[in-house]
């Protein structure tokens, strides 16, 4: 036997197990529309949970691409400076980074898909269920209970399939879904943990970002010391560099004022 | 003919392609058979799109059964057995 005919054969006989149930079979009616409506709002809330895994991934995306920015940035800005270690350092995180975003991506992906596939299975059953409300009432106001028995079953059986076809794409959604939150989830850890995140910290918490701000403060300490060294040897011999030593004076005056009384000296030696 | 795909909906199928079809379907259970993955996916695929193409979308409103229903894309040989629920073999 084919793999169609067994397939058939396996939704038929789940359908004629709910039909057996009732005694009056116009009953039946009821009882099938109940679990119809139960089936449509269950499938509602699986497009709704899908979708908010969708939203999810892609907020995770969004995150990730800020810190990969980041840290190309701070590879720039190690360059810069020469320190290729550093530089080295945050493109091997960027790099690790990117693979994290290109899986997420895959599965944004098939999010998308059980997403569409949910809503046009609710569309499908609605469709379905709307008809057989109809059969519904067309078979109650018209026939007798044993008259209807056949209308019945042939309208119950049409959408028991329906129904089980639907409750499988339900089952698909969820078991996708599931498997994408437990990944995400560690995705979320990881940024959290501060493998990543630390990367993106704003002021510098991170290895990286501190040591090219040290870098850069002791720069420019380095490049003030510079300009006061200047200011007073040019200053001594030439007045032509008045307004670069005037400038650099502007900064350089109170420090030097302050270098007459000893306890201010303190903080400044300090902070280079 | 009717016939569903699960997870996409039902298809009027000509009689005339039905030969065409089952030739496919019978690849379909060696390879289910023989859990040859690769072999599966084809048929599975090739069988989809013989009744895409064969086949008009059925009216969506109507509660015809069908009369034959197909596993639905993208199953793996294990989502078919578990379907089909048995261990994987065509009973005799």
């Amino acid at each position: 036997m084919g793999v169609w005919q067994r397939m058939t054969m396996i939704f038929r006989s789940k359908a004629n197990k709910a039909l057996d149930r009732a005694e009056d079979p116009r009953e039946m009616l009821d009882y099938s529309y109940q679990r119809q409506t139960e089936l449509l709002s269950k499938v509602r809330r699986g497009v709704a949970d899908v979708a908010t895994s969708r939203k999810r991934v892609e907020l995770q995306i969004n995150q990730l691409e800020q810190q990969s920015t980041k840290l190309q940035g701070q590879a720039e800005k190690a360059i810069g400076v020469d320190r290729e270690d550093l530089a080295r350092e945050a493109l091997t995180r960027k790099s690790a980074v990117t693979n994290q975003i290109s899986d997420l991506k895959v599965q944004l992906n098939q999010l998308q898909g059980e997403e569409e596939k949910l809503t046009l299975a609710q569309q499908r059953l609605s469709a379905k269920v709307e008809a057989f409300r109809t059969r519904k009432e067309t078979i109650k106001a018209t026939y007798t209970a044993a008259e209807a028995q056949t209308r019945i079953n042939e309208a119950v059986a049409g959408i028991g399939e329906e129904m089980g076809d639907v409750g499988l794409a339900i089952q698909r959604a969820e078991d996708k879904t599931a498997q994408m939150q437990a990944r995400a989830g560690a995705v979320d850890e990881l940024i959290a943990s501060g493998a990543l995140d630390d990367m993106t910290q704003i002021g510098g918490q991170d290895d990286i970002s501190r040591e090219l701000e040290a870098m850069s403060s002791q720069s420019d300490v380095e490049s003030e010391l510079a300009r006061l060294k200047s200011a007073s040897h040019g200053g001594a011999i030439e007045g032509s560099s008045a307004a670069g030593a005037l400038g650099a004076g502007t900064s350089g005056q109170p420090m030097q004022a302050g270098a007459e009384e000893t306890p201010v000296q303190q903080p400044e030696e300090g902070r280079a | 003919m009717i016939v569903r795909i699960l997870g996409e909906g039902q298809y009027d199928i000509a009689d005339d392609a039905l030969a065409r079809l089952n030739s496919i379907d019978n690849d379909l259970g060696v390879a289910v058979e023989s859990g040859d993955e690769a072999a599966f996916a084809a048929a599975l695929t090739a069988l989809h799109d013989g009744v895409r193409a064969a086949g008009t979308a059925h009216a969506p409103d109507s509660l015809d059964e069908s009369d034959v229903i197909l596993p639905p894309s993208g199953a793996s040989i294990d989502e078919v057995r578990e379907l089909l629920g048995d261990d994987g073999l065509i009973p005799g």
